[in-house]
């Protein structure tokens, strides 16, 4: 075992697990869910052994193809910090949450064909963390968003998950289509897709600005699809669809942080487009206050939590815009895959011990029911809400540093959105936990088998202390923004913004039999759903109208129609030379050779 | 002395005769024999040809003549066949004029 | 001397090949085949291709024409009855053989070339089978071996489909 086969190891393992469980799934559960297991578990033992080794010079790289000498395609991986890093994160979720599926998924069908999806979204996610060229991501992007349709759409029996997997799928690709245009931009600027070589080369493009800097947005185009930010952050809520084990891992963990992570690769190129890291910074900004906004309205379980994950992709994006290098949005992705994951994973176990309902005012009183699952949800609530101390307080207190030191309006935007953030996963997890029972299903809960607990227990324990200074000094090389910089009053307003959105929310919702405050602009995500539906219904629908038409009329007709029949036609006429007598085939044999000799002699 | 000229009418005309014999007979057979009739006209033409263009030790082009050697033993194969499928088709209808032999058409 | 033997002898050809296309009993039609390929042996021999002419005298003289004979002789044709003479034929073959002709004498008369009267040979009675072998085996030996080939096929191919039952 050496670092350079490594890699290869990690990347191709669920790729034959996931072959595996769809040949011998059907003969068993139990072999399906060990294969998947095996897989990732793996995967994460090397990736934590790969971590501490040090790396030896250049890695292997096949060539894939070679398109004339401007363009030769390789597979290879890159093995640096910010890989070994994203290794960790997505291999060691993995784990957790396959464990976590052995006893959520244990009475669902599709069992196999769940672990086979599984592993194969994880074989595509490490394709993308692992690529060391622009193509090679891409291709494992598209890979990643088929794994997230075929998951989203498990339950494709029921036409609201077959259309979220549908939605998911489309929005993405309208991302991809500028990332894929970005990515064509930089290779023209550069004649190279290999992220080390494109690196080298842009200094010589800083001549035109212009060029890279709408290279560099249509490439976060990927980002703003992957990653849902404004305005293709639709797709994520409907997402949750699939089961949740999927909404952990895909939806909250690992594969919505690849636009994220996509972004801190080719960071060297961002660094000399101030312009196009402004807009990022925006947009994401942006995002991370509307999705907050959005939030505090649903009354959806998963969806809440579907909003703070779009809410909290804001931030890191920003962090990507404003701090002066990668590592501060990494390190929020990195602690954000621990309690996002757990929140998830505890509010899957409440929707089993709900049988599947996810209205969370026809929950409550289920601290009693559940303890052990309230008590990790309480502990990844704190560290999502930014309680001091908690991983999610050092992340993300860095990216609102760094924004209200470079873009201060943005800066005290996202600190709102702390507070909301705050206000909306207290409200939650009251009115789920606390009050009184309002279903039947509440009132006789379960609490959950010991595969599903573990789980949570060990995110539990990482959603607290995974940002604790030794940690951060271990993973990640963090720059903080001068004390002199940072507005005095920052550091307490975060703390006021936690315990008042905490307190307020105590204060409205301990008790509370239906939610006390209506915002309809809120409950209905700011209209920007209705606007797309309005825009698809009318709009692309008229065109798609107007296309079906034209096919009908001009393409079936006068194209395919038109010289089908005039064949037919000719061939009736033809037929009637066929007279089944030899010698007036002779004659007409005879009569061409000698049209021909006359052809030739005239010449 | 007969020139090529010669040579080649006479084939020319052996060939008219062969084609006219496929052209205008009904009976299969003699149809074939019609085609044997021609083939030997080409026979003809190669033979004079490789006469009539000596090669450099002044002896005729017998590559010519090989491809005459080639023809004829085609043309023995080829009437072997032929003639099987003649009584096969003979067996099957009763028949060896043409106009008999027409259900291929539309 | 030579012209006169080869006239004789195209104008014998000519003539019975005629009568094959003419006559309308199947067994003259063959006879006069045969003499045909018989005169055109002695054409061949006018051309100094002895080996040639004595191969014509053997496979078509010989074995084709015992074919062409013995499957008269096995359908048991007779003469042909006068069946109704159709104008559209004979015009239609009448224009195609006269074209062909036509085209032939404009190639022949146009090609000035074609007047060279008969070279000599080196040496006159050199021994042509020696000869032909020579460029068959040496130039020619694989287009040789696959014409052996094919007649093998063929005589399968002949004996399968003179089976009485196809099975």
């Amino acid at each position: 075992m050496s670092t350079q086969t490594a890699p290869w190891i990690i990347l191709f393992t669920p790729l034959v697990s996931a072959a595996l469980i769809l040949l011998l799934g059907k003969f068993s559960k139990t072999l399906s869910a060990s294969l998947a297991l095996i897989a990732a578990g793996t995967g994460c033992a090397l990736s934590w052994w790969l971590f501490n080794q040090p790396i030896d010079g250049k890695m292997l790289s096949l060539n894939w193809m070679s398109l004339g000498p401007e363009l030769n395609l390789t597979i290879g991986v890159t093995l640096d910090h910010l890989s070994k890093v994203m290794l960790l994160v997505v291999t060691s979720i993995s784990v957790l949450v396959f464990i976590y599926s052995l006893g959520y998924m244990r009475d669902e069908e599709g069992y196999s064909r769940f672990f086979a999806g599984l592993s194969l979204f994880l074989f595509s996610m490490l394709g993308i963390v692992l690529a060391d060229n622009f193509v090679m991501m891409f291709i494992f992007w598209e890979l990643v968003g088929v794994s997230s349709y075929i998951l989203i759409g498990h339950y494709y029996s029921k036409d609201s998950a077959a259309d979220a997997g549908k939605q998911a799928f489309i929005v993405n690709r309208i991302g991809d289509f500028g990332f894929m245009l970005g990515i064509l931009l930089l290779w023209f600027g550069t004649g190279t897709v290999v992220f080390s070589e494109l690196i080298e080369s842009i200094p010589g493009l800083a001549m035109a600005p212009i060029y890279l800097t709408v290279a560099c947005i249509l490439i976060f185009m990927g980002t703003i699809g992957k990653s849902a930010q404004m305005p293709l952050h639709v797709w994520l809520p409907n997402s949750m669809e699939g089961p949740t084990p999927v909404s952990s891992l895909l939806h909250a963990a690992t594969m919505v942080a690849a636009g994220v992570y996509m972004l801190a690769r080719i960071f060297p190129i961002l660094e000399i487009v101030p312009t196009a890291r402004e807009i990022i910074a925006w947009i994401g900004g942006i995002t991370c206050f509307a999705a907050a906004l959005m939030a505090t309205q649903q009354s959806d379980i998963k969806r809440i939590l579907a909003y703070s994950t779009i809410s909290q992709l804001g931030y890191m994006v920003l962090g990507i815009g404003v701090a002066p290098t990668s590592d501060v949005a990494m390190f929020h992705l990195f602690t954000h895959a621990c309690f996002k994951c757990l929140l998830f994973l505890a509010a899957g176990s409440v929707m089993i011990a709900m049988h599947h309902e996810v209205d969370m005012w026809h929950m409550g009183g289920l601290r009693k029911k559940t303890p052990v699952t309230m008590i990790c949800f309480f502990l990844g609530m704190l560290a999502l809400a930014g309680c001091p101390y908690t991983s999610g307080y050092f992340s993300k207190d860095l990216i609102i540093e760094w924004a209200v030191v470079k873009i201060p309006f943005l800066g005290w935007l996202v600190a709102a959105a702390a507070g909301l953030t705050a206000f909306y996963i207290f409200r939650e997890f009251f009115v789920v936990f606390f009050g009184k029972a309002r279903s039947e299903h509440a009132e006789h809960a379960k609490e959950q088998p010991i595969t599903m607990l573990v789980p949570m227990l060990i995110l539990s324990v990482l959603a607290i202390f995974a940002g604790l200074p030794f940690i951060q000094d271990h993973f990640f090389k963090l720059v903080r923004p001068d004390h002199e910089l940072v507005p005095h009053l920052l550091h307490p307003l975060l703390y006021a913004m936690f315990f008042g959105g905490a307190g307020l929310s105590a204060f409205l919702y301990f008790k509370a039999r239906k939610d006390p405050i209506s915002i309809p602009l809120f409950a209905n995500r700011l209209y920007i759903d209705n606007v797309y539906f309005w825009f698809v219904n009318n709009i692309q629908g008229g065109g798609a109208a107007f296309l079906s038409w034209a096919d009908r009329w001009i393409v079936d007709l006068l194209v395919v129609q038109v010289p089908s029949k005039l064949t037919w036609a000719c061939g009736f006429a033809l037929r009637f030379l066929q007279l089944g007598n030899i010698q007036a085939y002779a004659f007409f044999f005879g009569a061409g050779v000698v049209g021909l000799l006359y052809i030739l002699i005239s010449k | 002395m007969p020139t090529l000229a010669h040579y080649l009418i006479v084939s020319g005309l052996l060939f008219a005769i062969g084609l006219g014999g496929v052209l205008l007979r009904r009976n299969i057979l003699i149809i074939f024999m019609g085609l044997e009739l021609m083939l030997n006209a080409a026979n003809l033409s190669l033979v004079a040809f490789s006469r009539f263009n000596l090669l450099a030790d002044g002896m005729p082009n017998y590559n010519g003549q090989v491809l005459v050697f080639f023809i004829i033993t085609v043309a023995a194969a080829e009437v072997a066949v032929g003639l099987a499928i003649i009584v096969a088709l003979f067996r099957a209808k009763q028949t060896t004029h043409v106009e008999d032999l027409n259900t291929l058409k539309f | 001397m030579q012209l006169a033997l080869f006239s004789i002898f195209s104008l014998l050809m000519l003539a019975f090949a005629l009568g094959v296309i003419l006559l309308r009993n199947p067994v003259s039609c063959a006879m006069s085949l045969v003499m045909s390929f018989v005169a055109l042996a002695a054409i061949f021999v006018t051309l100094d291709a002895y080996f040639i002419s004595v191969v014509q005298v053997l496979v078509y003289a010989g074995a084709v024409m015992v074919l062409f004979l013995f499957i008269i002789m096995l359908l048991d044709l007779r003469e042909e009855k006068r069946r109704r003479v159709r104008l559209s034929a004979w015009v239609g073959g009448g224009i195609i053989v006269g074209g062909f002709l036509s085209a032939l004498t404009q190639v022949i008369s146009a090609l000035p070339a074609l007047n060279v009267v008969k070279p000599a040979v080196s040496q006159p009675m050199a021994n042509d089978v020696a000869l032909v072998g020579f460029a068959l085996f040496r130039n020619f030996n694989l287009p040789f071996q696959i014409i052996g080939v094919l007649l093998l096929v063929a005589t399968v191919g002949v004996v399968l489909l003179s089976k009485k039952e196809l099975k």
